[in-house]
């Protein structure tokens, strides 16, 4: 295939990827901005979130309504189960950074085991709602990716509109910027916490279940969107929302590409190192204003 | 008096491992073997995240760099056990010391996040250079590459106390670091970095040196584990086996010199007794995690000093 | 100070009972050996005490390995009842002792060791991941224990290992892509482009596939590793170059489906011929959506998943026994498929076990015993097809440790795998390249 095509391929590709990425990474950098911890389970939520939804899909039957079902119950549940982690672990040690580190790396054991143990070893895959396949003068192309990057638009813009435009909204934003002040100013700042790590949990797991008719539930599937995040994170500046978006779209589409040019160990190799390099001499993110 | 009971206590701690091989039936004698090669390891790890405070998930890098150091070279050069040690621990230490002039640009979380992310760039680094390494396959060391002055490394005896001379090595190390001058500032960074800058002290210097030292051990333990086990690959070099070394540092207390082998010890044995019952060792290891921060923050000598062994170091 | 003094009590003492037990290890094997002159004695006492061998099963029951993992147990108890149900082997019960090795080479050491000395096994077997064997199989040599793999790895037949580890089962990938080589260049085409995984599995593909093809006049256009951790594939497809004929394709782990969908939809019906390795779609079953365009397709397999046409009786007792459907799946859920190319090796390997434990007089786990077992197994020549072999012929290469079969392609056809051509062991035979009997015992 000549060059403009297989760039083309590559740049869709990379945009599909980063809608995804930007709704996960979205959810971890949420979580760190308001309440200064980094989730190491996150990407387990992610897990989570395509196992259930092929629980629920195989529950309903017909793809189209499961599909539905699982889009709107899965993140419920994984929702639901943040809440009880929150309660039960993370409050009680005070969201101290170090001690939440360990207890989610914990956390990441206990749930892939518990997934091995009732949903089983393998890759299960998960019908798309819609299977149309396009065909472009040099390739195909999977209909159903176009769908997920337009869903994942349209909840980006949600949690945009919520986290500018409403009360809860505002609510988080203050305590993100001090949370003293916050609860000084009679802001539950607990109740805030809980309903940020479940958001947090809840975008994920929603990308999850956009992902899996692409790419099956599997137990082990967590450690890479992780982390991707991690990295879009740290290139989006620790906690800036905007950042992390425009840092998906700069790694999910470059990764795309630069596997046009090098060997993929190579490019994934390159652009770990380039990260690193990023946090070194950028410490506050390539986008991010200067981290509080 | 404290300086006394400190002695005797680690002192009879390393007699007692000394002791154990006449003892213990053979399984358990490799298990110790090996444990005490890995509790080097934690050593290593402990003097960064337990003395300086800092907070690293990759240290699998330094321990891989000691394995493919020696390993390789024993593979493809021939070379003798003994230089390939050697080798290997400088190959960390030098490593490490890079790793650190970067690195340590950054504190906390971001520390943690560059130290994984150097680490897994060096896993695919390992499998990139699959042509050398084998990939995640890994190489095998023949046994008659593995021998010294005549014996051999898989001489059980021979081992054991090859381990124990190694880890005995980093427990006196670790032990004579704390009790010096440097030991205290990197304490003193741990507890509080900006008011030892104020005291006119260069702490990147000293958080490098650190972070060299633990290199070093962590490097030292690679190397013995390819020569002593012969087996070389990827693994090794993964992300796990980072947060292994989390685990045993906290379980037996970070900022304790016995901790590590406590905590690595006790992992061991409670994923294999956990096995026989069940096949779910991952969640063992995770609700130790979850409960250790929850209940024994300190990890076990931890908390045991803060109750009644005050003069623990 | 009273407690520094009961360890160093007890080490004197149990340093004589080290040395009494060693000796009378030592007296054991050496009135083993002066029995061995009177092999029908031995087997008399033996048989009265009808005391179980023990056989370790290292298994993947966790990690990567896991899906495979569950396959290969349920093949292994199923053989195992059999030749229980049958009298056992030299009369005497099979005690199967499973060990979950997280498919992981450092803890795949440890259960060997485990299995040595605390479970006291006479064999070790079932391995299947390649870097789990290159972990563990340095232990079982130092420790001599008989250790027989199901890998299909060319780790054993390169010599990499040692006289201890054998693979008598389940044909190596050397073997395995050799054989294919003609018939892909006589049939499909002959510019090639390599599709694999970018670890040790699939360098034995790149490397052995690429010398066998050139030998039929082929050529390898372009190779395409994946990384391990690689989990999207649509990007790496236009690299094939346009004038390939043959696209090869072979990848494990859970992103299998997805890999052959993304195939499926950047190509349509416009495609290059496809010839597969079943890897590929292992534990995957081959009428899942989105796979339709596979219709036309080729496969490698080592042993037909789907029941075909002329099946041997010893296929039709195979699945019954392992609990097989007609179309590789478990008769308990059709969703379950089975590993049906590799699983066999679990089963063959058992039985091979039990002619060579009784072919040597194996009697207890002693050094000489153990040695007996060894030279027995090397001295074998191959197997016939049945119901002990159900996958077909082999022959074994004593002096390198591993076995060779008959090797099948198939055509994928309404959702099917329908078998169009089958190897001579020949095709797939190579010079050895090393010699196991030469090394110290």
């Amino acid at each position: 295939m000549s060059l403009g095509p297989h760039l083309l391929l590559a740049l869709m590709e990379g945009t599909v990827a980063a809608f995804v990425l930007a709704l996960t990474a979205l959810g971890l950098t949420l979580v760190f901005g308001v309440m200064r911890i980094v989730n190491v389970a996150h990407g387990e939520f992610f897990m989570l979130g395509a196992v259930f939804a092929w629980a629920f899909a195989h529950l309903v039957g017909n793809p189209a309504l499961g599909f539905l079902v699982a889009v709107i119950a899965s993140p419920i549940v994984v929702g639901g189960a943040a809440l009880v982690i929150d309660r039960a672990i993370l409050r009680r040690f005070n969201y101290q950074p170090e001690a939440t580190i360990v207890a989610t790396i914990g956390l990441l054991y206990i749930i892939q085991q518990l997934v091995l143990i009732f949903y089983g070893p393998d890759a299960r895959s998960v019908e798309a709602p819609i299977n149309f396949r396009v065909q472009l003068p040099w390739f195909g192309y999977s209909g159903y990716k176009l769908v997920v990057a337009g869903i994942a638009a349209l909840l980006l813009l949600a949690t945009w509109y919520g986290i500018a435009k409403t009360k809860l909204g505002l609510v988080m934003r203050a305590t993100q910027f001090d949370s003293e002040t916050a609860q000084a100013f009679g802001i539950p700042v607990d109740r805030v916490y809980a309903a940020v790590f479940a958001l947090g949990a809840m975008l994920a797991a929603i990308a999850g279940v956009l992902i899996v008719p692409i790419k099956q539930a599997y137990y082990l599937m967590g450690l890479d969107p992780l982390l991707l995040s991690f990295i879009v994170v740290i290139i989006g500046g620790l906690g800036s929302l905007r950042g992390a978006i425009i840092a998906a779209f700069v790694i999910g589409i470059s990764d795309g590409v630069i596997s046009v040019f090098f060997s993929p160990n190579l490019s994934k190799i390159l652009a770990t190192l380039l990260v690193a390099l990023v946090l070194i001499f950028r410490p506050e993110g390539l986008f991010g204003g200067k981290a509080r | 008096m404290d300086r006394h009971r400190s002695l005797a206590f680690h002192g009879g701690a390393l007699a007692l491992l000394f002791l154990l091989q006449f003892v213990l039936p053979p399984y358990h004698h490799t298990n110790f073997t090996s444990i005490m090669v890995l509790a080097t390891y934690g050593i290593g790890y402990n003097i960064l995240i337990g003395y300086t405070g800092l907070l690293s998930l990759g240290h699998a890098m330094f321990f891989a760099a000691g394995l493919y150091a020696a390993g390789l070279t024993v593979h493809y050069f021939n070379i003798d056990p003994i230089s390939a040690f050697i080798l290997g621990a400088a190959a960390a230490l030098a490593f490490a010391t890079a790793v650190g002039l970067v690195a340590l640009r950054t504190t906390g979380v971001s520390f943690m996040i560059v130290t994984m992310m150097f680490a897994q760039a060096c896993f695919l680094l390992i499998l990139y250079f699959n042509q050398v390494t084998r990939g995640d396959e890994g190489l095998v060391l023949s046994g008659a590459a593995r021998q010294i002055g005549g014996l051999s490394l898989t001489n059980p005896t021979f081992r054991y106390n090859l381990a124990l001379a190694l880890f005995t090595g980093a427990l006196v190390l670790c032990y004579i670091l704390i009790r010096s001058r440097v030991g205290r500032v990197l304490v003193a960074i741990r507890e509080n970095e900006e008011r030892v800058k104020m005291l006119g002290y260069h702490t990147f210097r000293y958080k490098l040196l650190a972070l060299a030292l633990s290199g070093l051990l962590s490097g030292a333990a690679g190397a013995s584990y390819a020569l002593m086990f012969g087996y070389v690959g990827a693994t090794f070099a993964s992300i796990e086996y980072s947060i292994f070394a989390l685990l045993w540092v906290l379980l037996g207390g970070a900022g304790t010199v016995l901790g590590p082998i406590i905590g690595a010890l006790l992992m061991f044995y409670l994923v294999e007794w956990t096995s026989e019952v069940t096949q779910s060792y991952r969640i063992v290891v995770g609700a130790a995690l979850v409960l250790l921060t929850l209940f024994f923050p300190k990890g076990i000598l931890g908390t045991l000093r803060e109750k009644r062994l005050r003069w623990l170091p | 100070m009273t407690r520094s003094k009961t360890p160093k009590s007890n080490n004197q003492k149990s340093l004589i009972s080290r040395r009494a037990a060693l000796k009378g290890l030592g007296a054991v094997a050496g009135g083993s050996a002066a029995l061995g002159l009177a092999p029908g004695f031995v087997r008399y006492i033996q048989v009265s005490a009808a005391e179980p061998l023990k056989i370790g099963f290292q298994a993947h029951r966790t990690g990567i390995g896991a899906a495979y993992g569950r396959w290969y147990e349920r093949t292994t108890n199923a053989a195992v009842k059999l030749i229980n149900d049958a009298g056992g082997i030299a009369g005497r019960p099979i005690q199967l002792i499973t060990e979950d090795d997280g498919t992981d080479p450092k803890r795949g050491s440890e259960v060997v060791e485990k299995f040595a000395s605390q479970h006291k096994v006479d064999i070790t077997f079932g391995t299947l991941f390649s870097h789990v064997v290159m972990g563990s199989a340095p232990r079982a040599g130092e420790l001599k224990m008989p250790y027989y793999v199901v890998s299909e790895g060319h780790h054993v037949a390169s010599g990499a290992l040692n006289r201890y580890t054998f693979q008598p089962g389940i044909t190596d990938v050397k073997a395995q892509v050799s054989s294919m080589a003609p018939w892909i260049a006589g049939n499909l085409g002959k510019k090639i482009t390599m599709i694999f995984p970018d670890y040790a599995f699939g360098y034995d593909h790149r490397d052995y596939f690429s010398a066998a093809i050139e030998k039929q006049g082929g050529q390898v256009l372009k190779l395409l590793p994946i990384p391990a951790t690689e989990t999207s594939y649509t990007k790496y497809f236009p690299q094939i170059p346009s004038d390939t004929e043959v696209l090869y394709h072979v990848m494990v782990g859970p992103g299998v489906l997805t890999f052959v969908k993304e195939m499926g939809e950047f190509y349509g019906s416009n495609r290059p011929q496809i010839f597969g390795f079943i890897d590929s779609l292992e534990a995957v079953d081959i009428a899942s959506p989105g796979l339709e365009f596979l219709d036309g397709t080729y496969f490698w397999e080592a042993y037909p998943r789907y029941a075909q046409a002329n099946q041997s009786e010893a296929d039709k007792f195979y699945r019954a026994a392992v609990g097989v459907d007609n179309n590789g799946a478990s008769l308990e859920d059709s969703k379950d498929v089975a590993t049906y190319s590799h699983m066999f090796g679990c089963w063959e390997t058992l039985y091979i076990i039990k002619e060579a434990v009784e072919a040597s007089g194996y009697q207890s786990a002693t050094a000489a015993d153990k040695k007996k077992l060894v030279e027995a197994t090397e001295a074998m020549k191959g197997w016939k097809e049945g119901n002990e072999h159900p996958q077909g012929d082999k022959t074994f290469v004593g002096q390198i440790h591993q076995c060779f079969g008959h090797q099948f392609i198939s055509k994928v056809a309404g959702g099917k795998l329908e078998v169009v051509h089958k190897t001579e062991i020949a095709d797939g035979t190579y010079e050895p390249e090393t010699d196991y009997t030469k090394m110290a015992l």
